[in-house]
Formats: structure tokens, sequence, C-alpha cells
């Protein structure tokens, strides 16, 4: 079932409406009804995102069983990032943040209407508009998507879900922008730069004693170029199918100021070229980039157990010092004791989690490119009636 | 009309044109002759190309009877016995069956050695209505492009098909260069537009692309460039030979059926005939500035304004085509490059039924690359070439206009001139210069009579112009509408297949557990 959406769209100040009621990319989450979350609508001003988490609740930790809150997409990058540095939760992959809503393309495209006014036909300049908000949508749905997706992989998790810092962004009925304030002061995001440029080195540079981990770590190193690669090449394809689907409404638009004929099919056949075009992007694109996405995720829990495991063989290393020179040893003990520990969780959880997202990712894969196959087909079909429909009217005339 | 066919005339004018036959009433004889005997060459036969290839224009002597004797008459004389039971149903006016053979000649002789632009206008009018019987049916085919000699110069073959009768032979072929397309079209243009007739611009020349094809270089973009221009000269030659008035110019026969052209040196850019034309457009160009014409018929207007616009909206259809052609072949780049990264992945992966959907992915995408690109071959081929032709068209159509305002101002000047002698004689008339008078009578009368004829050529190419207008706005609309279909069916092609590869990869996607 596709998004129904109700949408005014006002020139200069872009104020739309969206309202959704579609499930999207996420993958058989949000079945567990214990803690159900959805978007169910959005509010966009200039760039500004406003998102209406909706949750419906049976947990006794709640206060209420049914609330929306409107959060902004700052909120969930805070939200992230304090799941991030949480120390227990080092042995679990923590669902990658949702990119920022990324409305360039078609403010570009707007400002180019906009200076272009003057030049096109009032039809070519309203379909152009139509092209125009039907982009912002698509924009908006993509956005929406994403943020829904980050929110389920949470209430699905056993661990996560009951995170108190989930809690407050769920519930918290005032603004969360002091909470968040006060976030970025204690964590700072130069630190988590300066770890990631060097995670690569460390997970490779490991000693591996279990097959299993080595076998991951291969694989994923190896998969996230390549899926970095083609997530990159894919958004190049449906861009330039985009730009061809334009250049049919410019085409279009001439061709009826001509009155060459009757350009209604011709018409409908861009419209559909432009769904094409958003649908390959929504469902391959976006698929893609998710797990790209995910994959760094993976990539970052390996990376904290590579840690762990390193500061355990230094905290072995302590300990025969300190045996030798016979100074501190208990201490020296129990801290070898604590690296150990905290590996072995870190393995422990990360074989659980590395082997679910390996399935979780099988499964999203063959969901999008079901659909996007069936997509496809269909406004393959739709195009191909729509032409022949147009081929009988001229040869009729 | 039809007197004008009783072959009467044929005695006087029959001689100056079949100088070649011996007497008058040889030519009934020649006729019937190479009818019945099969031998292909005998003295007579220069009177069945002159019949072959109707001489309805005004220069008649330039029939190269001289080129290629043998062969050209060869193949006519073979052919007329085939033919000539067909010619009878483009002779609507019903002559008799015993002078069948020759009436077209006979058709032909009242035109001959008179040269005022009445008497070819009648011609040429009479030559349409008489045609309307048979109907244009030729397919020309310009291909298999061919280098030869040391600087590689590319020759076509014109491949004719034909069933009319005009033809001296159903099926001929010939070797042609670019520059004989380009002498035969500055030959029609100087013979044509001045008068009122749309002729069809030749395809550009292309100082770049010839020299890459000239030099031997092999790359794609020299063959991309030498089938551009195949294409376009298919389209010249189709366009040309549809207008029943150029179809029966002797150089156009001659440029189908014979097999030697004299090389048409003229049309090279940087040669003094060239510097010569582009001197000429510039005062052209000038000159239409600055005449402001009186315009007394709206329907001139109208149209002027029609065309005006027309141009505008075609100018920019086709640049809107020339970017979607860009943007397909930018997405078939991207859509192989994506194909290419996608068996990557597949290859990567470690779960065996997602990595065979990845790779089968990737062939999915590999094949829709190939459509795109055929789909960019048709986007060119069919569509953006046929909106440039018609661009270039279209100013073809308004330099006739312009031609049209030229023959005016030329009247209106002549007038002007004839007014100033009137005075200037009147006032000689009270001096006492008896010599002076007459000379000047002498030039009013001249005068008087080309400010008629100048008032006659404008009309003829205002009559003109408005069958050329109505023929070119039909044959537009067919053309387009034909091109289009054709281009609308190649993208239900395109659907198609991608329907089929879709619904070939599904159960791949779904096998995946």
């Amino acid at each position: 079932m596709g998004p129904r959406s109700r949408h005014t769209a006002q020139e200069g100040d872009t104020l739309c409406l969206l309202e959704i009621n579609a499930r999207s990319v996420s993958v058989d989450l949000n079945n567990d009804a214990s803690l159900l979350i959805d978007i169910p609508d959005a509010l966009c001003e200039r760039d500004k995102v406003k998102f209406t988490v909706h949750t419906k609740t049976t947990l006794s930790s709640f206060q209420k069983p049914d609330f929306s809150v409107p959060r902004q997409h700052e909120d969930f990058i805070w939200l992230h990032d304090a799941l991030v540095e949480t120390e227990d939760y080092a042995g679990l992959i923590i669902p990658p943040a949702p990119p920022k809503p990324d409305f360039e393309s078609p403010r570009e495209k707007m400002h180019k209407l906009g200076e272009g006014e003057a030049t096109m036909t009032k039809e070519e300049y309203t379909k152009m508009k139509q092209e125009l908000e039907a982009e912002y949508l698509a924009v908006f749905k993509k956005t929406v998507q994403v943020h829904e997706v980050f929110l389920q992989r949470l209430s699905s998790h056993p661990i996560l879900s009951k995170d108190r810092n989930f809690q407050i962004f769920l519930e918290y009925d005032q603004d969360l922008s002091v909470r968040r304030k006060n976030a970025k002061e204690t964590f700072g995001s130069f630190f988590k730069n300066m770890v990631k440029s060097a995670d690569e080195v460390i997970i490779s540079g490991i000693k591996e004693v279990d097959d299993f981990f080595e076998q991951e770590k291969t694989f994923l190193l190896d998969y996230s170029s390549k899926i970095k690669d083609s997530t990159a090449r894919a958004e190049k394809m449906t861009r330039s199918h985009k730009n061809v689907a334009d250049d049919y409404i410019h085409i279009s638009a001439t061709l009826n100021s001509l009155s060459v004929d009757d350009n209604t099919a011709l018409k409908k056949f861009t419209n559909v070229e432009g769904r094409v075009a958003s649908d390959e992007e929504l469902k391959l694109t976006e698929l893609l980039r998710y797990y790209m996405l995910d994959i760094q995720a993976a990539k970052d829990l390996l990376y904290r157990r590579a840690r762990a495991l390193a500061d355990y063989e230094n905290s072995n290393k302590a300990l025969d010092k300190a045996r030798l020179k016979s100074k501190d040893i208990t201490q020296a003990e129990e801290h070898q004791q604590q690296c150990l520990q905290k590996f072995d969780k870190l393995s422990e959880s990360g074989k659980r989690e590395l082997t679910s997202f390996k399935g979780r990712r099988v499964v999203a894969f063959r969901k999008n490119l079901i659909e996007m196959a069936e997509l496809e087909i269909k406004h393959a079909k739709n195009n191909m009636a729509l032409l022949q429909g147009c081929i009988e009217l001229l040869k009729s005339n | 009309m039809a007197a004008e066919m009783e072959p009467p005339p044929l005695g006087d004018a029959g001689q100056t044109d079949f100088r070649e036959i011996e007497d008058g009433e040889g030519f009934f004889v020649s006729t019937v002759t190479t009818l019945e005997s099969p031998e292909p060459s005998s003295p007579d036969p220069p009177s069945m190309p002159a019949e072959g290839i109707s001489t309805n224009g005004p220069k008649q002597e330039d029939i190269s009877l001289d080129d290629d004797p043998e062969d050209l008459f060869a193949e006519a004389t073979e052919e007329v016995s085939l033919d000539s039971p067909e010619r009878e149903p483009i002779l609507s006016d019903g002559p008799s069956p015993a002078i069948t053979p020759v009436t077209p000649t006979a058709m032909l002789t009242p035109r001959m050695g008179l040269g005022t632009a009445e008497m070819f206008e009648r011609s040429l009018d009479e030559i349409e209505e008489d045609d309307s019987g048979d109907t244009f049916d030729m397919h020309i085919a310009v291909s298999d492009p061919e280098k030869v000699g040391t600087f590689n110069t590319v020759l076509m073959y014109s491949y004719i098909k034909t069933s009319m009768t005009i033809f001296s032979k159903n099926e001929t072929t010939v070797r042609r260069r670019f520059s004989d397309f380009l002498g035969l079209h500055s030959k029609l243009a100087s013979r044509y537009l001045h008068i009122g007739y749309i002729v069809p611009p030749a395809p550009e020349k292309s100082i770049v692309g010839m020299t890459k094809v000239k030099v031997g270089k092999e790359d794609l973009s020299s063959a991309e460039f030498v089938e551009k221009r195949r294409s376009a000269l298919e389209r010249y030659l189709m366009r040309t030979v549809k207008h029943p008035i150029l179809l029966k110019d002797p150089d156009v026969m001659m440029f189908l059926e014979s097999s030697e052209l004299p090389r048409a040196v003229s049309t090279q850019a940087l040669s003094g005939a060239g510097i010569l034309r582009m001197v000429n457009k510039a005062a052209d160009a000038v000159n239409k500035m600055t005449i402001k014409m009186n315009e007394s018929d709206a329907w001139f207007e109208e149209k002027h304004q029609q065309f005006e616009n027309l141009d505008l909206q075609l100018r920019k259809l086709h640049a809107s085509v020339e970017c979607l052609v860009c943007h397909r072949k930018e997405l078939s780049v991207n859509t192989a490059s994506f194909a290419k990264s996608a068996a990557m992945l597949g290859n990567s992966e470690d779960h065996t039924a997602l990595s065979r959907a990845l790779s089968q992915l990737a062939e999915v995408e590999e094949k829709i690359d190939q459509l795109h690109q055929d789909q960019a071959y048709a986007d060119f081929y069919l569509f953006s070439e046929l909106l440039g032709d018609y661009v270039r068209l279209i100013t073809a159509v308004k330099g006739v206009f312009d031609h049209r305002m030229k023959t005016w101002s030329k009247w209106q000047d002549t007038q002007l001139l004839l007014q100033k002698k009137r005075e200037a004689e009147s006032k000689l008339q009270f001096a006492n210069k008896p010599d002076k008078l007459q000379q000047a009578q002498d030039e009013i009368k001249e005068l008087e009579g080309k400010v008629q004829q100048g008032e006659k050529d404008f009309e003829l190419i205002s009559k003109t112009i408005r069958k050329e207008v109505s023929r070119f706005e039909k044959e537009r609309v067919k053309d387009f509408k034909v091109v289009i279909i054709k281009y609308l069916e190649s993208l239900v092609q395109t659907q198609q297949q991608l329907i089929k590869y879709w619904e070939a990869f599904l159960p791949e996607a779904k096998a995946i557990a």
C-alpha cells in the first residue's frame, strides 16, 4: 500500500503537510505489540522537518498507553549518540542514525523554475511545478521512512528498547533541545571522528582467535566498501533517470503548443516515468544506502570488540609486569579479569548481533528487490498502455 | 490543355530539341524502332532519354547527352519496352493508343524553345495536374558508405526502387559523393527558390567530422558521423523527390540515374563561389532590413507570423530532445556502471541466495543499459534529426517569403523609375531636344514593359508560394505524424522489454530465503 498524502504546497514558503500511513523499508519490525512506534505525519517548514512520533504501548514503564510527541531531526541524533556512548551497549549494533533531511535537490530545482518562468508556457510551468512538488514529496517520504525505521529498530531490540533515553525520547512532552545541549558538551563529536578513522586499522590488525569473528571481519570489511560503491552508483543512476523524466515534461509541453497530436497520453507517460525514477530510488538506492550505514554500525561493533581485546591483552601484559615487580598484583589481576569479562561479554553479544544482522539484511534485500521488480513491471505496463493508446489515437486521425 | 498536346506543334519545336534525330518523322520511327528492336545501341536512342527524363525545365541544354552515351542510353533502351505500357495511366487526357509512346514528349514540346516564365509556369502546372494519376511511389535508400581513394573520400550508394513511370528503370543504383548532393541542391536552389518554390536544404557540411573520416580515424565518433550523414542524405533525397516539380527537374533525374556526374566544384566552402555566396547572403540580410513591404494580402501576413512561431517552437523542441538524448546516454552509462558494481556486491555477499539474486540484478541492469542505448539511438535518429530538418526547412520557407518581398521591391523600384522618367520626359517636351525626347520615350516604353513584367512576377511568386505553403503544411503534418508514431512505437518496445526483464528477475528475488 502506498502513502496516502494530503499536502498543500505554497510557493516560496515551502510549507507542506504530509500524512502517511505507509509501511516503510522496515522489515518485520513493529510486530511486538507491547511497544509500537510510527511516524503518522510530519510537517516541513523551509528545511526544518517536525516529525510526529506516535507510541502505543502496553508496558507499565510508560505513563500513558497511547501518545504522540513532536520531534526534530536533531533529537534523533541526540538519542543515537547517547546510545553509542553507553558503555553497556558496546556489544550491540546500534542502529545507524537517520541522515539529515536533504531538500537540496528540489530546492535547486525550485530556484531554476523561478528563474525560467518567463521562458516557459503556462502549461509547462504548471507541469514543472507539479514535478517539483512530487520531488519534495519523495524526499519527504524518504526522510520519514529512515527516521521511522530507526525508532522501530530500537523498539524491537530486546535490550535497547528498555533504554532510559529512548523512553525519554518517546515520552517527554517538552522540548528536548535543553537536554541536547548538555549532551553535546559531554560527548562532543570530535572524539567520535577521531575514533572512526582508526577503527579500520585496528580491526584488521587484530589477531583473531575466533573463526566466526575472523569470517565476519573479512566479510564486513569487503562488503562495506562494495556497498558504498554500489550506493553511489545507484544514486547516479536514479538521478539520470529523473533527468530523462524531466526532459519529457519539456518535450510534451512544447509538442502541445505545436498541437501536433493529442498530448494527454504523452503527459501521463511523463508522469509515469517520473514515478519510475522515484520508486527506483526508494527501493533500490535507499535500501543500499541504509545498509551501507548499517554495515558501518556492524563495523563499529567489531571495532569496540577489538578495542576490548586490545585492552585485555594490555591488561595481561600489565599483570605480568606487576608479578615481576611484585607490586599491585591484586589490582592488576582484577583489572585483567574485568577486561576479560568485558571482552567475553562483547564477543557473546556481538556474535548474536551479527547473526541477526545478517538475517535482517537478507530479509530486507529480499523485500525491497521484490517490491522494486513489481513496481518496475507495473509502471512499464502502465506506460505501454498509455503509449499504445496514444499511437491508436494518432493512427485513427 | 489537350490541344497543346497534339502532335502538330511537334513539327517546329521538335526540331529544336531533337536535333540529333535525322528528321521530324524519324522521331516517330525511332521510337517505334526502339520498341521493336532488342539491340541496345542504335543511333536513334538519343530521343529516349529525352523522353524518359522529362525536359520541362527551361534549360534543356543542360541534358548531358554527351556524357556516357552508351551507358545511359543502353539502360534506357532496354527498359522502355518493359515500361511503355505503363505509361498510359499518367496520361489523363487520353490520347489515342497509336501515339501513346510519343505523347509524353508531345506533352513537352509546346514548352520547348519558349523561355518565358509564364509558359514555364503553365507547364509546371500542367505537369502537376497531369501526373495526379501517377501516385508517388518511390523508395530511396542511401547506404553502404564506402571509402575510396587515398583521401578516404566517402561515397554513398543511392538505391532507388520505384514503379513510377517517369523513371527509365525500376531499380537504379548510383554512387555519389557528398559534394554531388550539395551541387544538386545548389542548382535547384538557384533555379527555384527565387520564384517561390520551397527547396529542401541539403545536409550541412562539417569540416571536423569529414576530416576525421578522411584521415582514416576508425573510432566510434567517425562511424557515428558517417551514419548521421548517411541518414541525413537519405531524408534529403526523399524530400526533394516528393516535391512534384523538383522531381521532374533534369538535374534531379540525372542525379538519380546517371552513373557519372560532373564534379560540383562550386560547393566547396572556401572556393571563390563559396565566398561569393557568403557575400550575397550578407547583402541579402542587409536588404531585408531595408525593405518595408506594404502587405496587402492578409494571408501572407498571417502565414509569415505562423512560420515565425513555428520556427521558435521547433527550435525549442529540438533543444529539449537533444537534451533528452544526452541524458539518456548518461543514464545508459550510469546503469552499466551500477550493473558492474552490483555484480561485485553479489560476489562479496556470503548469503548464497542473495548473492545469486544480486548477480541477476546486475545482469538485468546490463540488459537495461543496452535498452537505453537503443532508445537513445531512436531518440536521436527519429526525433531529433526530424526536428533539425524542419528547423532548416523553415529557414527555406522564410527565404521564399523574402524572395517575394524582393520581387515586390523590384517591381516597386521599376515603377518609381518609370515615374521619374515620365517626369523627365514631360520636362523634355518643353525643351527643344528631339532626340533626347525620343530616347526618353523609348526608355519609358521599355520601363512600362518591365513594370508589367514585375507585377506579373509578383503575382506569380505569390501564387506559387500559396501552393507551396499548403503542400508544405500537409507534408509537415504527415511527416511528423509518421515519425512520432514510429518513435512512440520504439518507446513501447522498450517498455515491453523492461517488463520481460523484470518478470524474469522477480522469481529470483522471491527465491531469496
